[in-house]
């Protein structure tokens, strides 16, 4: 089974700002991780290949640095990585990504699935992994919790939804994205940091995926970014104290006043 | 500071304080009251690959020809996950403690069949000398193997055996020939499961209760001669020299625990506040978590030292290495009490983890050689320098 597995370097949550003149996030001494939802997918991909057999490619869009990310996918477990990185990438949003990863995978040749996190922590888009799918043309299953079962070239699956889950079955090859609920990430093992340092981290560019140039970065982004601030902080909010039947009759009133009733 | 480990000692330190941190602090308590062996995180210690970091890479672990016994790799190991658990790391430094001896006097058969399952983890081994009349005085064991055909029936009973019952590969030393006395000891590779070979009582223990201490009871034992180490006589030699190489281990338990008590102390008292202050701000308890920083930085260089002595093939560093264990575990005693101390109240409870590193600790100081001995040693050794000039 080949198992690609699409990851992102993100920076640590937690401590991120937000440059207001550039409205650019401020990466300077801000720590990069892999995006934890794709370690998740990560997880996944390298559990089907001790089940199944078969290899785990992680693929990257990004610059340079990004490397590092991938590196450390070695380390816990995938067997190459592949690092799509150009300037020609550069203000890419969600379908000029999406195109990009697409055609990279095209270009790796037979995939049987292909796993992602269910969204990145810094964009929070969640639109990747079903880009990824639309260009394949692949059936998809976002969400998912579960992997059932893989059988006959068909994959049953359990989707997590708000009320319950969806259990869904799919062709192969397919594209699914994985909530936090599916593993435990495992911890990287020592002979997978060996591994890792001594893999070697191709990167194709534009032109060694063959990619269609007016769709890529600025000029294939049909989104952009007019404004991107820190929302204000909350305000204090009123407490109702009493008897339920008067904090209710205050709360209707107060709903009045304020037209929402 | 820069201890300057090799590329290889890095990457172990930071797994096996990953794994310390994310795996074993949480559940460091819940093992300590149950008195029960985490086979879960076991598996997480065994899948990292850190069991093999002693044992060459001919027979399933990670040593490299120039990497010397890779006692310091051990160390750094047991340091680190000490730091979070005393009681959960003693299984690695057990696990060695039962596979030196094939490292040192296995036949390359024995090493062959062995020691790849115990460098991946997949077997946890254990080391049986001490008996109920024989701790210190190590030389009048009881348990007897004599000689039957192609076998050796032993019969006895080891007792306080760390990795009891969890491990499958046992090395125990009986005597094959009572007249010799300390000569007349050998050292032989039992597996569980052999007939007559048995698990008598569990030990409740007042600290490293996640850590399996069992007797262990042979009854007519039948052990296959091919499964004896080294030679008839060589016993007792196995023993000694196998302690020379695992002391460090037990010094970088102590050390850990002593260093995890000191990492948590600084934390606490930069956010416990009294007198509308933090209480670190009040130079008496500086000069106290100062007192325990001197304690285990000057530990720590003497444990690695002594470590990478042995790694550069230094036989002769019994001395040495009995300073590292009396001197690591005399501290970690210290600074996990004055840990209780910075902690108050908070640090008397069950509900924190303090009280329960003081009672780890202490163990450091009394077993693989009461830290009497270990004077004794080193006071003989310093006499016998001076008699032979050196």
């Amino acid at each position: 089974m080949t198992i690609v597995v699409c990851i992102k370097q993100v920076p640590n949550t937690g401590n991120v700002k937000i440059n207001p003149e550039t409205k650019t996030l401020m990466r300077e001494g801000v720590v990069s991780i892999i995006n934890p939802f794709d370690c998740y997918a990560l997880e996944e991909g390298v559990r089907l290949k001790e089940r199944f057999g078969g290899k785990v490619i992680v693929v990257s869009m990004g610059p340079p640095q990004a490397e590092a990310a991938l590196r450390e996918a070695i380390s816990l477990g995938a067997d190459e990585a592949v690092l799509v990185s150009d300037r020609a990438f550069a203000g890419s949003d969600t379908l000029a990504t999406s195109y990009t990863l697409a055609t990279t995978i095209k270009k790796l040749g037979v995939v049987d699935i292909i796993i992602c996190g269910k969204q990145a922590v810094d964009g929070d888009t969640a639109q990747v992994g079903p880009g990824i799918a639309v260009h394949l043309g692949y059936p998809q299953i976002t969400f998912v919790r579960k992997i059932e079962k893989i059988e006959n070239a068909t994959i049953v699956a359990e989707r997590m939804t708000e009320e319950g889950y969806d259990v869904v079955e799919a062709q192969m090859p397919v594209v699914i994205s994985v909530v936090k609920e599916i593993n435990q990430p495992r911890i990287a093992s020592l002979k997978g940091k060996m591994n890792a340092k001594k893999a070697t981290v191709p990167v194709m560019t534009a032109e060694a995926i063959g990619a269609d140039r007016a769709r890529l970065g600025l000029d294939g982004s049909p989104t952009w970014v007019a404004e991107v601030f820190a929302p204000p902080a909350r305000g204090g909010g009123r407490r109702l104290e009493g008897a339920p039947a008067e904090m209710a009759a205050e709360l209707v009133k107060e709903l009045k006043a304020l037209q929402v009733l | 500071m820069n201890w300057f480990l090799t590329e290889t000692q890095q990457m172990i330190k930071e797994t096996a304080r990953e794994i310390a941190q994310k795996v074993i602090k949480p559940a460091a308590i819940e093992f300590d009251e149950k008195n029960e062996f985490p086979w879960d995180i076991q598996k997480v210690i065994a899948d990292a690959g850190l069991f093999g970091v002693y044992v060459s890479e001919e027979y399933g672990g990670m040593l490299g020809p120039d990497d010397g016994m890779g006692i310091m790799n051990l160390v750094i190991a047991t340091e680190e996950l000490s730091k979070a658990c005393g009681g959960i790391s003693l299984c690695l430094a057990a696990t060695a403690l039962g596979t030196i001896p094939i490292i040192l006097m296995g036949s390359e058969e024995q090493k062959k069949k062995y020691l790849p399952d115990l460098a991946s983890g997949k077997k946890i081994a254990a080391f049986g000398l001490t008996e109920a009349g024989a701790g210190s005085d190590a030389g009048s064991i009881q348990t007897t193997a004599k000689r039957d055909g192609d076998h050796y029936i032993l019969n006895g009973t080891k007792q306080w055996i760390t990795n009891g019952e969890v491990a499958e590969t046992y090395s125990i030393v009986a005597m094959t020939d009572k007249k010799k006395g300390a000569r007349g000891a050998s050292a032989f590779i039992v597996e569980k499961g052999t007939p007559g070979f048995s698990f008598g009582k569990k030990e409740d223990k007042m600290g490293i209760r996640a850590s399996s201490t069992y007797e262990l009871v042979f009854e007519d034992c039948r052990v296959p001669a091919a499964n004896m180490l080294g030679k008839e006589g060589m016993g007792f030699l196995t023993a000694m020299r196998t302690f020379d190489m695992s002391r460090p281990g037990v010094a970088a338990q102590a050390l850990g625990i002593a260093g995890g008590a000191l990492d948590d102390a600084v934390a606490y008292a930069r956010t416990r506040e009294q007198f509308g202050k933090p209480i670190v701000s009040n130079q008496g308890l500086r000069f106290l978590l100062a007192d325990m920083s001197i304690r285990v930085e000057t530990a720590r260089a003497m444990v690695y030292a002594v470590a990478r002595s042995i790694d550069s093939g230094d036989h002769k560093c019994s001395k040495e290495s009995a300073i590292a264990k009396t001197y690591a575990s005399d501290i970690a005693m210290q600074v996990t009490t004055d840990a209780v101390q910075v902690f108050g109240g908070y640090g008397y409870m069950k509900e924190y983890p303090m009280e329960k590193r003081m009672r780890d600790a202490k163990i450091t100081q009394i077993y693989e050689g009461t830290n009497q001995i270990q004077r004794d040693v080193i006071g003989l050794q310093l006499v016998k320098e001076a008699a032979s000039g050196e």
